[in-house]
């Protein structure tokens, strides 16, 4: 047993290819055989991924030590890595017509989910205007939650609220974008460039679509790549300024 | 050769996260500034370009195709590493808000949709 331990503590990384590996192919078999394809393969294996992230704390799985190969796996660089690739297979014309909607979709996202967070926020009893705005910023997406919470001194409580308000959002988004993907039309490159600017979430943009139809990826996640970063150049300081204006 | 493909991507995304870093130090954030969006519309024009001129062997673009048929492991374990426990632990209000603003943008999506759209109709 200490032989294998070791064995899959060095090879962490190759441990994460075979479990990644056979949680595809139970889900897709789950897919196929107890579901009658009603729900896509991959939504499920993202759905289990979710589940065994409950072994686990801030890395999900991967502080449980025989996994931790999976945080190199699906961590952000081979996240991004794999999310480029993606690109091979999009077609440049369909981004450019659906130019100007994700420009304004990317804004309309940020500036939306950004005060919808903060009025939620304030019916449910937050009234200073730095723990508004770190909530508010964790409704964009979880990586703006916490720079705007720290560029403006916010507790670490509330900080962590807006961590977590930016990763409900990936898990709705993960697993409610199949599901609602046909009342909305998103069904084409032009919907899924104004979808990933309005989520903002790449990581739930992409299993959404991932688990919706692959081939939307790549729309999708070229808008959601843009928005983590208007939300940290925007919640900060014009936002925050707004509702200092209003509120302070 | 396979590696001239993956080098090729490489390229691109390592070109895609200096111009996304550039332009987030240049507007004060310490960070990524759409440097994903970039390396994918370098990789789109390189594609593009060395089709053009017969450069794009099987062989290099099977390296690229590799990658991109890996994003959705990567995702699964994405998810599995996500801090769900916390999402859930920190109380209802990280939920409410949450779940209320995504189903909101979820709705918004038909409507901005027809932006860039109805022009072609007309």
């Amino acid at each position: 047993m200490e032989i294998i331990e070791k064995l899959v503590d060095k090879n962490g990384l190759i441990f994460a290819f075979l479990v990644v590996g056979f949680i595809m192919l139970a889900s897709y078999w789950i897919s196929k055989k107890v579901l009658r394809n009603k729900i896509p393969g991959v939504a499920i294996a993202i759905i289990v991924g979710l589940m065994l992230a409950f072994f686990g704390e801030k890395k999900g799985i991967a502080d449980v030590s025989l996994f931790s190969g999976m945080a190199l796996l699906g961590g952000s660089m081979l996240r991004d890595f794999t999310v480029v690739s993606t690109a091979m297979g999009a077609d440049f014309s369909k981004i450019k017509q659906a130019g100007l909607a994700g420009t304004v979709a990317l804004f309309v996202g940020v500036i939306f989910s950004f005060f919808m967070g903060v009025v939620i926020a304030a019916i449910l009893g937050y009234t200073d205007v730095v723990s508004l705005t770190t909530i508010g910023a964790g409704a964009c997406t979880y990586i703006v939650g916490p720079v705007t919470g720290s560029a403006l001194g916010a507790s670490s409580d509330v900080i962590a609220i807006s961590i977590a308000t930016g990763v409900v959002k990936v898990i709705v988004t993960t697993i409610g974008t199949p599901m609602i993907a046909k009342r909305i039309g998103l069904d084409n490159p032009h919907s899924a460039v104004v979808f990933g600017g309005l989520l903002g979430t790449t990581s739930g943009v992409a299993a959404g679509l991932a688990a919706t139809d692959p081939k939307l990826v790549p729309y999708g996640a070229l808008t959601a790549t843009f928005s983590t970063g208007l939300g940290c150049l925007l919640c900060p300081s014009i936002f925050y300024f707004i509702l200092n204006a209003f509120w302070g | 050769m396979r590696i001239y493909g993956v080098a090729l991507l490489a390229f691109c995304f390592l070109t895609g996260k200096l111009v996304g870093n550039l332009l987030g130090a240049s507007i004060g954030i310490n960070g990524d500034v759409g440097g994903v969006g970039f390396g994918m519309i370098l990789l789109i024009f390189a594609n593009g370009y060395l089709r053009k001129k017969g450069l794009l062997k099987p062989l290099t673009e099977k390296g690229i195709l590799f990658w991109s048929a890996m994003y959705i492991p990567v995702v699964v374990a994405m998810s599995a590493t996500q801090n769900v426990k916390a999402a859930i632990s920190e109380g209802p209000i990280a939920i409410i808000v949450g779940v209320i603003v995504t189903i909101s943008a979820f709705l918004l999506v038909p409507v901005i949709s027809k932006i860039g759209r109805k022009k072609q109709n007309d």
